[in-house]
């Protein structure tokens, strides 16, 4: 059938929002922590290591998704 | 009313819009996305069966964790502290176990469409309608339970009023659903799934850094001796007698309510079913338990944050233990929000706005798909309108999800009005699953029950969990635990179940059984070991693919887990 060649890679997905995500992040936690931020956080810069974190996630969905790509099946059922 | 009070306004800025609206923009596309692969009615009800495992398995976590869980196990946590673990490793593992082992290579096998089909090919009508319609019915004031949740998220966050935010929160979720199917429904699980978990684990740790960690939250912790350890979790069934109250989580809990959930609720299985090959089946749930394991970490633990760190829940929960009934300003509910609130600056705030939001579109679009397959293949297609073309049903599938998300429209504004009975009902349901396993186990493993066995079984177990839960809320008895506390559900399961097998096996000497040959397939004793076993080659070869590695695996883990919170 035509049609399962046209579905999409849902890790693609994944990493374009979380590539998003992890930018907005990081640049909120390096440039924009308040003291207001520093007070309900305890002094940890929570922006920023989550930042960081989606972006790492960010590049192993992308490789996941790259050195496995998506294979459509080519039996027709 | 949930939220309405002015002081759970969370402080949002534009760039935690900014994240929301970009979310939402994916969730949509997805949809849209989605919608070029369907074809069939079977592509848009079970995803044409072609899903990988680790798509189905994150939906499967996905799909359960809605509103409910969400602030209800943050809310547990508050309260009663670690005995809420129980929830998770005496509770749904287990369960998620059984169902990949045992149950799957049955549902999949047989390939039937829903739980309400498996009922009618093993006992026949009566069964089928019995569940069809209660199935149906439960979903979509669930939903309603979700929607409303999504909606006071929404009235919070953009000061829009209430009803305004329901119908937008709702068309949202009508608009990926119908358009995109079950498929749409589950890769926007798996995305939820990832924003969820980006929620609470920041939430969980800087709500640690703030109380000066574990130890800093133990010291806090006023009641230590129940709160601090998982059993006999004497304050979580309210059964003052330690044995009991061990016997009543570990038998009411753990093997009723949470294999009845885990294994017969069509809103998880169909997340197996929807699997591209009987491995990738049986590995749904087993795969989804792996994160669903971990979850209490970072969902029961914020809640004895939130108790000990928010001055107006600890108040209120010194308040409550002063005096149970006192009328407080916030309640056990609020937890999460109120951590959010007070401890996560803007742009995380965005996450987690998302994260609560993502939370209860999955749980809400759970509820919807498995409402429209149920209503479109059990009820319509069986007794309404029989032997029309495929793309006849598929346009059925789409009105009717229409249809069920205008009904949970309606279901939230009653939520809305009356938050206790909507809490009441859910248990009630929760009450269902409970004799629905009992026919299942029996159904599934001795050929000789009859389908007069099938339906009366159910009727008489869900009647007795009705007369335990009229007992409990009367007052008028007193020993399975207080009417707020969670023994009387154990303890109703309980009977319901012991219920539903005596009335099974005694009605089943007396009438007739099905013969053999029609029970092909749905009995452990007439189906070919063949056609239970799952292919190991190709996409599905691998030591760490194989289901019982798999399954010993998580088991071994919670125990360890366990032993650990003992």
């Amino acid at each position: 059938m035509a049609t399962r060649g046209s579905l999409f890679d849902l890790r693609w997905i994944i990493a374009l929002l979380f590539g998003v995500y992890g930018v907005v992040l990081l640049i909120l936690g390096l440039g924009f922590e308040t003291d207001e931020d520093r007070v309900k956080t305890g002094g940890f810069n929570v922006n920023l290591w989550v930042g960081v974190a989606m972006l790492v996630f960010t590049v192993l969905m992308a490789t996941w998704a790259l050195v496995r790509p998506l294979r459509v099946p080519d039996e027709s059922k | 009313m949930l939220l309405a009070d002015a002081n759970f306004r969370l402080d949002a800025q534009a760039v935690d819009y900014v994240l929301l609206g970009f979310y939402f923009v994916i969730v949509l596309g997805i949809g849209l996305m989605a919608r070029r692969s369907i074809s069939s009615s079977l592509d848009f009800f079970l995803s044409g069966r072609s899903l990988p495992a680790w798509v189905t398995g994150l939906a499967f976590v996905s799909a359960n964790l809605g509103a409910v869980e969400v602030f209800g196990m943050t809310a547990n946590g508050a309260q009663f502290g670690i005995p809420t673990v129980h929830y998770y490793w005496i509770g749904a593992i287990p369960a998620m176990v059984f169902l990949g082992i045992v149950m799957m290579p049955f549902y999949y096998g047989s390939k039937v469409r829903s739980v309400p089909e498996y009922l009618n090919r093993r006992f026949g009508p009566a069964s089928h309608l019995v569940n069809g319609i209660s199935f149906a019915t439960a979903q979509v004031l669930i939903s309603g339970i979700n929607l409303f949740a999504l909606g006071s998220v929404v009235n919070v966050l953009l000061g829009w009023p209430l009803w305004l935010s329901i119908v937008v929160s709702a068309a949202v979720v009508l608009t990926y659903t119908a358009v995109g199917g079950l498929s749409a429904a589950i890769y926007n699980e798996v995305l939820q799934f990832f924003v969820i978990v980006a929620m609470l684990v920041p939430l969980t740790i800087v709500g640690l850094h703030r109380v000066g960690g574990w130890d800093g939250l133990v010291d806090k912790i006023a009641d230590k001796t129940n709160e601090l350890n998982s059993w006999p979790g004497t304050n979580l069934t309210g059964i003052g007698d330690a044995t009991l109250s061990v016997l009543g989580i570990v038998l009411g809990l753990g093997f009723v309510l949470s294999f009845g959930y885990w294994t017969t609720n069509f809103a998880e299985v169909q997340r197996g079913l929807s699997a591209k090959s009987m491995s990738a089946a049986k590995r749904t749930p087993l795969i989804g338990a792996y994160p669903k394991m971990l979850l209490p970490l970072v969902i029961v633990i914020p809640g004895m944050i939130a108790a000990v760190l928010s001055p107006e829940l600890a108040s209120a929960k010194a308040q409550l233990a002063a005096n149970p009934g006192t009328a407080t300003d916030v309640q056990y509910n609020d937890a999460i929000k109120l951590l959010i609130r007070d401890v996560l600056p803007n742009g995380m705030l965005g996450v987690a706005i998302t994260g609560l939001a993502a939370s209860f579109m999955a749980g809400m679009a759970a509820n919807v798909s498995a409402f429209n397959t149920v209503f479109t293949y059990d009820i319509w297609q069986t007794y309404i309108r029989k032997n029309r073309p495929d793309a006849y049903y598929l346009k059925v599938g789409r009105t009717v999800t229409v249809v069920g998300v205008l009904a949970a429209i309606g279901t939230a504004f009653i939520a809305a009005g009356y938050e206790n009975i909507m809490t009441y009902l859910q248990t009630l349901f929760s009450f269902f699953n409970a004799p629905l396993f009992a026919t299942f186990i029996l159904g599934l493993f001795w050929k000789r029950m009859t389908p007069a066995a099938g339906w009366s079984g159910l009727v008489a177990g869900t009647l007795s969990a009705l007369a335990v839960f009229v007992l409990a809320n009367s007052g008028a008895v007193t020993w399975f635990g207080s009417p707020d506390s969670q023994g009387p559900s154990f303890v109703g399961a309980g009977v319901a179940f012991v219920v539903d097998i005596l009335v099974s096996v005694l009605v089943s000497l007396r009438t007739r059984p099905k013969p053999d040959d029609q029970l092909t397939g749905l009995v452990w004793s007439l189906t070919p070991r063949e056609s239970r076993r799952h292919t190991s080659d190709g996409e599905d070869s691998g030591w760490y693919r194989k289901p019982s590695v798999l399954a010993g695996g998580v088991l071994v883990i919670t125990l360890v887990l366990n032993i650990i919170f003992w």
